[in-house]
């Protein structure tokens, strides 16, 4: 801590690896083209023979033996070769391009940075492509739209703002699902225990925020002064309490039976409507629930608490030193993060009507993890897309995979992935900029180094 | 309130006598680690509106003594009695470091601690905005408040960063100013507090001499346009003898002397801890980490 090195000014990545002596064996273009090598293999294999059970090697004689790997591979070899070799000639013209009188791509760039009216007129058509575009589908997509990618956004855009923003890893976030999912079979009388009085599911949902909040806040409290990785494990912790709790307290949860008869969304104000089973309708609801908490979350981004937690993030040390009250925006985030959880949890009760403990196992909170890296940590769009193209890409495989085989090339995705892109798809600026420092070496990391002796606070 | 310190209370038998109006005050602050004592009954006692100098060989417990002020560390004997301006008296001893903050006592880093992957603008509305009520969901739902408090932030950032001479680079990223400039960017985040004291952990370290005398210039302009008393930790006597009021030197933990530049300078004590290098001369390697 008091150890004196201090930073250097950084003078971008050529010029520190030169100083640093690297080889040029340890350029990332090397392990970029092993990355893309690897993605031809794992095309190869998904585009090609299937496996059997009988014959453990029968897919990879028969995909490796004919021409497919070789497509693929010349493929990924071009991508390679263009994008390594070729990026700078072509940035050039691009370039050069933009430079001359009012170029449609930076005739683009501007209105979008100039005009808030613009901005908000591309969002809104956006939102109406993704509205209406899921109509010309089949019924099976619709329901995977609804029961899994709108479900799955919302979590992951709730545990953008604790991982993301605030930099806490917690692997307990569908802890706080199970608790919404609950809640709405509670108060909507679906439990073996009884409600007070019932409730229309549209007033459980600030009524599992709630929950979900003072949960959060229980949790949070007296473990959100740990760092890093013991708060992962705490918050693991957690996630098996509720679900052991879930399980076993069969009179109050109904236990591994699980719970039915959740009630429908329904709105009786002078007029009436009722969601049924029609996942369409559901889609847009959800759709609605995103919107609104995208364009919530995006205020928060750019706002005193969005940079708190930044900063934060950062350096803890400095932070608070400056008069941040850690704690404080910490238990925020984790507040903010487990309230939006809730109402996914609602909403997913409310739409299945049938739920059991088995439908928050530990595994959802990973993947939802997954889907928030993936996609850029920290980064509304990337998120949204992260979530939604990882739950798409096993259902789509179905079609050429052997079914139980899908997930593993999901994995072969992620590693490949973090290999190639650890920042994600589409990383948010702050985020990036970090990553890139961090691997230059110009940030200390010992914000999250507790000090070599004495008492800190 | 006065307080009073004459000569025979002061250790160290200071020939002048310290009289006015203390704004930090301790007592007795002992700090261990392990079997290190970093910190062995240091009685500081600081004057609203001085540059008071702390100065001493590598290792001798000033960083230690500025945690120890502002809550980083909790010294396990002793007294830390901050007066605020505004009236009252808190007792910094074992504070949360947000409090000691939010109370009017900023600091900067020795080993410079910004946000790296935020703008110089950002770094210092960070500082500011924790003087300001807005809460998330005021933020979120764009309530006028929220907006009023963005507004405020960012007014109190520009002002902040063109006192320091940073305007031109407020869009530049805290990890990519060069070095002057990053210690510049602390002193702005530290200021946009509105603090009563500041405390500087080697400023000029690593900084050139064109640098070295804006700084030198700007710790005198906080001091004498802002009223902010300046705690400054400094290797280069030079800057010390010429920005200082007054002078306290530590070594191995223990306050050694305490006065007038001038005559810290001439103290024998100081001369030995220095390794008798002559104290006219260049007393201390400088910026020697
Ligand atoms: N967190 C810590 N853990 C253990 N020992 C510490 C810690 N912080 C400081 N020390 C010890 O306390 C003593 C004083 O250190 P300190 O950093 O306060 O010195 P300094 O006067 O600021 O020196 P420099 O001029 O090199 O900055 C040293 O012996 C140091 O090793
Ligand atoms: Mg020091």
């Amino acid at each position: 801590m008091s150890s004196g090195i201090t930073k250097t000014a950084s003078g971008g990545p050529a010029s520190t690896a030169r100083l640093r002596g690297v080889a040029w064996y340890q350029h990332p273009r090397w392990s970029r083209l092993t990355a893309m090598v690897a993605i031809a293999v794992v095309l190869t294999m998904v585009t090609g023979e299937q496996g059997t059970d009988r014959d453990i090697f029968f897919a990879l004689r028969e995909d490796f033996t004919g021409p497919l790997p070789w497509i693929w591979l010349g493929l990924c070899l071009l991508v390679w070769t263009v994008r390594e070799f070729w990026s700078e000639p072509i940035r050039k013209v691009r370039r050069a391009s933009v430079a001359k009188s009012d170029p449609p791509v930076a005739w683009v760039r501007g209105q979008w940075r100039g005009d808030r009216r613009i901005r908000q007129l591309v969002l809104a058509a956006l939102v109406a492509v993704a509205a209406f575009a899921p109509m010309g589908l089949e019924r099976y997509w619709h329901q995977v739209l609804v029961d899994q990618i709108a479900i799955y956004v919302l979590l992951a855009i709730g545990l953008n703002v604790v991982i993301g923003w605030a930099g806490m890893l917690d692997l307990g976030f569908v802890a706080f699902f199970a608790i919404g999912a609950y809640s709405a079979a509670f108060w909507t009388g679906a439990l073996p225990v009884d409600p007070p009085f019932e409730l229309n599911n549209f007033l459980v949902i600030p009524v599992a925020v709630l929950t979900c909040l003072i949960a959060g806040l229980i949790l949070g409290a007296p473990t959100l002064r740990l760092r890093g990785d013991y708060l992962a494990i705490v918050t693991l912790g957690f996630h098996e309490i509720v679900y052991i709790t879930a399980k076993n307290v069969e009179d109050f949860t109904g236990g591994a039976r699980g719970v039915s008869g959740v009630e429908h969304f329904s709105i009786d104000m002078g007029f009436s409507y009722e969601w049924k089973l029609d996942p369409l309708p559901y889609y847009w609801l959800l759709l609605g629930f995103i919107v609104l908490l995208v364009f919530l979350f995006m205020r928060l981004e750019h706002s005193r608490v969005g940079r708190a937690w930044t900063a934060i993030r950062e350096d803890q040390v400095a932070a608070a030193a400056t008069g941040v009250n850690t704690v404080r925006f910490k238990l925020m985030a984790f507040a903010i993060g487990a309230s939006t959880s809730g109402i996914a949890g609602v909403a997913y009760a409310s739409k299945v009507g049938y739920f059991n403990p088995e439908n928050f196992p530990l595994l959802a909170s990973v993947l939802v993890l997954a889907y928030v890296i993936f996609g850029g940590m920290g980064s509304i769009p990337g998120v949204l897309f992260g979530a939604a193209f990882l739950v798409w890409l096993p259902e789509v495989l179905r079609d050429y995979v052997d079914p139980r085989d899908r997930y593993m090339y999901l994995g072969a995705l992620l590693v490949i992935m973090m290999i190639y892109r650890p920042q994600g798809v589409w990383p948010s600026k702050r985020r990036q900029r970090e990553l890139k420092m961090a691997t230059e070496g110009t940030v200390d990391g010992d914000a999250t180094a507790a000090p070599a002796g004495g008492k800190v606070s | 309130m006065t307080v009073k310190v004459t000569k025979d209370e002061t250790p160290g038998g200071k020939p002048e006598s310290v009289t006015g109006d203390l704004v930090l005050e301790t007592k007795g602050v002992t700090l261990r680690f392990g079997g290190v004592t970093s910190l062995d009954s240091v009685e500081l006692r600081m004057l609203r509106g001085e540059i008071l100098a702390v100065i001493g060989p590598n290792g001798a417990g000033k960083t230690s003594l500025f945690n120890s002020l502002t809550g980083a560390y909790v010294p396990q004997e002793g007294k830390i009695t901050f007066r605020s301006g505004k009236g009252g008296e808190h007792s910094l001893l074992g504070c949360k470091p947000h409090v000691v903050s939010l109370l009017g006592v900023a600091r900067t880093f020795q080993n410079i601690r910004l946000f790296g992957a935020l703008t110089a603008l950002e770094n210092v509305k960070i500082a500011a905005e924790t003087r300001l009520k807005a809460g998330p969901v005021s933020i979120m739902l764009g309530l006028p408040r929220a907006r009023k408090a963005e507004r405020e932030s960012d007014l109190k950032a520009h002002e902040m960063l063109s006192y320091v001479g940073l305007d031109s680079k407020m869009n530049e990223l805290g990890g990519s100013l060069s070095y002057g400039d990053q210690r510049r960017l602390e002193i702005a985040r530290a200021l946009a507090t509105d603090p009563e004291v500041l405390l500087l952990d080697e400023p000029a370290a690593g900084t050139n001499p064109t640098e070295k005398r804006e700084l030198e210039e700007l710790i005198r302009r906080i001091n004498t346009e802002r009223g902010v008393s300046v705690l400054l930790i400094e290797h280069d006597m030079r800057l010390v003898m010429s920005v200082a009021d007054r002078v306290m030197v530590l070594n191995f933990g223990r306050k050694i002397a305490e006065g007038a530049p001038e005559q810290v300078q001439r103290d024998p004590a100081v001369v030995e801890a220095y390794l008798g290098v002559a104290p006219q001369e260049e007393p201390a390697a400088e910026g020697q980490e």
